[in-house]
């Protein structure tokens, strides 16, 4: 995929045409989805849960500044390191800090979106250092020189015979397309990776603010690989993933791994508090825990402030029939999928992100099922309305919509109007259907057909009827 | 009972036999029906694509248009939980309107809402020899939660064979100015629906959303498949004892 292609409707027809994505986005997607309703149907009174997890969240987000400090402070108790970055940029600078100040040359990553967001691989290399990613989806990215295309499954988009192909290359010889030996081409590599690493870096899925834990949920090990190895860890967390207490954590999660996968709970959930402590048999030396801001602390004053309950567990994605027809990379940014068409224009700004709040058919799917209940096709209609306060979109389509009002609060105008489009749509019928016309109409048309108006609407014919009540 | 008719553009300029057979169905069961024709849009296009001053316009003229009626009745899910979802948001903080909006939108129903819960019929006396599949339009499924009342009253029409849509809780890609804006997406998934739709083997495809059914209409036309659309009324209007 382009990730270069001008805007996002190119990058989605480009989609559109990729048969392999095709393929893969619907089969993944299908999988994850009924995972997610077969766990919902096992919880019995999922509604009662998700009312709960939102109040909870909301009442965090609400109060984020009191659990930063508490989780800050305890993770200093525990022996840690905080450090608050408010941009991208800090904390970038944070962690090549600390790598400069350690000697590190190596590093191993687990999975975390943030540091996506922070591009943090990307400058970490233009310093010289080594990157390695060592979930197995990333890992393929990696090599494939990718993003993740969805949250929880980042190369859902590819299939076998691609992976193979690029462990092949980065072994130097050919591998077959059998599982196991791709698996144990990766754990054989990584493994090497993991022995040889200065620095592990992880994202943070969960902080308990009132014990200073960094809570991990992974299904391959390798977030306990990176975290236990290298002598330093850096965990990197949004600031709104948060939870107050343990008895909080419990019902995030619970949610979390049925929301995403429909597992009861995922195969590793580690918690990790501060570094090796005196008679621990393992442990890194250095724990530092890097708190970014990057935008959201602007989002909390705002009719967005919903979005930050997000708990990062992709089911939006995994029901949303834009998702399954053009995957991820089409959205361009780093979060896809409906929290990405809200999230990404309130990180990104619209200058590079205005389309993706209209790539959506506000089916509201994705509203239904998220776990923490933010109204995301509500908020994609918010985006809309602030862009077209903001002058993002076109002046013929503003105009259109002038005309649309006036129209709507004259009836008289507008029956007359419907009359005058209606006769104006034959220049482009034929045998009662049209396919072809200006604007809107070319949309519509380029692949369907759209009928003539009647020739008696049913205003015309309920006046005829006698039954007219003209006020 | 008295109920006013919100006929909806769709259906008042394209699909008139729509607004025609729930006039009939409803005369039929005993309700006096008016159409007030000072009624023009709800608003949804401008609402949707950010335009609220404009959709404001359009919801105060639906609110004066029906301000003295005692139901309000749309051949459109989509339209209905306009009405009653976000006309209330529109209006929030001003006290004159949100009032009449809330009043509105309490008594606002999708039409076979209307039927089964405030009529309570489930059957309707139609008789229809044919398959269907239904398809459940997003907005009245998620929107209103009108999910089992069309199906309870297609399950009475005679001679109908209703047939399982499968992915039936997907979008079929209309999404009112998505589908021309976002409109190779939109293709996709509305071939994805007639795929599922084809699978089922039905004849006819059912709905309760002018929206939704002029755009698989539409594409069944243009792709050249032979299965009929029609509205839930039409479908309950036929065969009805005149």
């Amino acid at each position: 995929m382009n990730l270069q292609a001008a805007d996002f409707k190119a990058r989605a027809k480009e989609a559109l045409n990729d048969t392999q994505l095709q393929r893969a986005v619907p089969f993944v997607q299908d999988r994850l989805r009924s995972g997610r309703v077969q766990a919902a149907e096992a919880l019995g009174n999922v509604e009662e849960w998700r009312e709960l997890l939102s109040e909870i969240r909301m009442d965090t987000i609400d109060n984020l500044d009191s659990y930063l400090e508490q989780l800050a402070g305890n993770v200093r108790a525990n022996g840690g390191h905080v450090h608050f970055a408010s941009k991208a940029a800090d904390a970038v600078s944070i962690v090549s800090r600390i790598a400069e100040e350690n000697g590190a040359r190596k590093i191993v990553k687990a999975k975390s979106m943030i540091t996506e967001e922070i591009h943090l691989n990307k400058h970490l290399e233009e310093q010289g250092l080594s990157v390695i990613e060592t979930d197995l989806g990333e890992y393929i990215l990696q090599l494939a020189g990718e993003k993740p295309s969805h949250i929880i499954s980042p190369a859902l988009h590819k299939r076998r015979g691609e992976i193979a192909e690029l462990f092949s290359q980065a072994a130097g010889r050919k591998l077959s397309e059998d599982t196991s030996e791709l698996c144990a081409f990766a754990r054989e590599h990584l493994r090497e990776a993991f022995m040889e690493a200065d620095i592990g870096i992880t994202g943070c899925n969960f902080a308990v603010a009132e014990s200073g834990t960094v809570v991990l949920v992974s299904n391959e090990g390798n977030a306990r690989l990176t975290t236990s190895l290298p002598k330093i860890h850096i965990a990197i967390m949004g600031m709104e993933r948060i939870v107050p207490t343990w008895n909080e954590l419990d019902l995030a999660l619970t949610m979390l791994t049925r929301s995403a996968t429909g597992q009861k709970i995922s195969v590793y959930v580690t918690g990790i508090s501060g570094p090796r402590q005196a008679g621990d048999l393992d442990g890194p030396e250095q724990f530092h825990l890097i708190i970014v801001d990057n935008g959201r602390s602007d989002i909390l004053a705002t009719a967005y402030k919903e979005v930050l309950k997000c708990i990062r567990c992709g089911a939006c994605m995994n029901v949303c029939p834009i998702y399954r027809h053009v995957g991820g990379h089409a959205y361009g940014s780093v979060y896809s999928g409906p929290i990405g068409a809200v999230l990404d224009p309130l990180l990104e700004g619209y200058e590079t992100a205005k389309e993706l709040p209209y790539a959506s058919s506000l089916c509201g799917a994705c509203t239904e099922v998220c776990p923490v209940k933010i109204p995301l096709h509500d908020l994609l209609i918010e985006h809309r309305k602030d862009e077209v306060e903001q002058g993002y979109t076109p002046q013929m389509e503003k105009m259109s919509f002038g005309a649309f009002g006036f129209m709507a609060s004259h009836p008289a105008v507008y029956s007359k109007a419907a009359k005058i489009a209606s006769a104006g749509t034959t220049l482009w019928a034929k045998d009662g259907y049209i396919s072809g016309g200006p604007g809107l109409l070319a949309g519509w048309t380029a692949g369907r057909d759209l009928p003539q108006p009647a020739k008696q609407s049913f205003r015309d014919w309920w006046k005829e009827k006698g039954g007219a009540r003209d006020e | 009972m008295k109920v006013s008719l919100f006929i909806t553009c769709l259906s008042d300029i394209f699909f008139p036999e729509v607004g025609r057979s729930v006039v009939s169905i409803l005369e039929r069961n005993g309700v006096e029906v008016d159409v007030p024709l000072t009624q023009t849009c709800c608003g949804q296009p401008a609402y949707n694509s950010g335009y609220v001053k404009d959709a404001r316009k359009a919801a105060k003229q639906t609110i004066k248009a029906f301000q003295s009626s005692e139901y309000v009745v749309a051949p459109s899910g989509s339209c209905a939980a306009m009405v009653r979802h976000y006309y209330p948001d529109m209006f929030e903080g001003d006290p004159e309107w949100s009032a009449k909006a809330a009043q509105l939108a309490d008594k606002t129903f999708e039409f076979t809402e209307f039927v089964v819960r405030v009529l309570g019929i489930d059957d309707v006396g139609a008789v229809c020899e044919d398959s269907a599949a239904y398809h459940q339009s997003c907005h009245m499924s998620r929107g209103l939660g009108v999910r089992s009342e069309p199906v309870q009253l297609l399950s009475r029409v005679e001679g109908l064979e209703m047939k399982e849509l499968p992915y039936c809780q997907d979008c079929c890609g209309f999404g009112g100015t998505f589908a021309s804006k976002m409109s190779a997406i939109s293709e996709a998934m509305v071939d994805e629906k007639i795929r599922h739709l084809e699978s089922t083997g039905a004849n006819m495809l059912i709905g309760s959303d002018m929206g939704c059914l002029m755009n698989i209409a539409g594409r069944l036309r243009r792709t050249g498949k032979n299965i009929q659309t029609m509205h839930i009324a039409e479908v309950l209007a036929k065969g009805m004892a005149t």
